[in-house]
């Protein structure tokens, strides 16, 4: 019983981070500040996910495959990230300041 | 496990597949390459949590590793674009 709340309270919270990166990423304003929401609350929704999924199986091998996931995805999301930002900054994309919000109004 | 929790991550599911349509938005938009990139990059990794919901849901372990080679391929994709774009020319650091 209390599993089967645990269970659920995780993937609530999960699928709540999810909706949250998915805001950020369709309403802040330059890329830097997109990739900085897809990679801190979508890492933790995943995370969520996967641990309410490992306590659902709760046998050693999906329990072993569950973490392998989490930690690639922990240690690969904010990689990923970090290239793409690094590429998009020495092509010379405008980083939001409250300047270049100024310009644009 | 009761049917109340199966039902729940299926659910879980759903709502993921639906929050992924809204960044859909921002991949057709743009406004940059890099934003699109991005917008994949998370549209990937919220495939990979509706794999691991359905895994559980539906109850078919072997799921789970699909969702490991999702997430590699996931971060190869991301990997070679921002290697690929990147432009060493006038970069300081």
């Amino acid at each position: 019983m209390i599993l089967s709340a645990l269970i659920i309270l995780l993937a609530a919270v999960g699928v709540f981070f999810t909706f949250v990166a998915a805001v950020g990423v369709l309403r802040l304003p330059d890329v830097y500040s997109r990739s900085h929401a897809v990679t801190k609350a979508d890492t933790l929704g995943v995370g969520c996910s996967i641990l309410a999924v490992a306590l659902y199986f709760g046998t050693p091998g999906e329990v072993f495959r569950a973490i392998v996931l989490l930690l690639f995805v922990y240690y690969t999301n904010p990689t990923a990230a970090h290239a793409i930002t690094r590429s998009a900054y020495s092509r010379g994309v405008e980083v939001w300041t409250a300047d270049t919000e100024e310009d644009t109004q | 496990m009761s049917e109340l929790v199966t039902t729940a991550l299926v659910a879980a599911a759903a709502i993921v597949v639906v929050t992924t349509v809204l960044v859909l938005y921002r991949v057709a938009v743009g406004p940059t390459t890099y934003d699109r990139v991005i917008g994949v990059n998370m549209i990937g990794t919220s495939i990979v949590m509706v794999l691991v919901f359905l895994s559980a849901g539906l109850d078919r372990p072997e799921y789970l590793d699909i969702a490991i080679v999702y997430a590699l391929l996931n971060f190869v994709l991301s990997l070679v674009v921002g290697r690929f774009t990147y432009d060493s020319s006038g970069v300081e650091w």
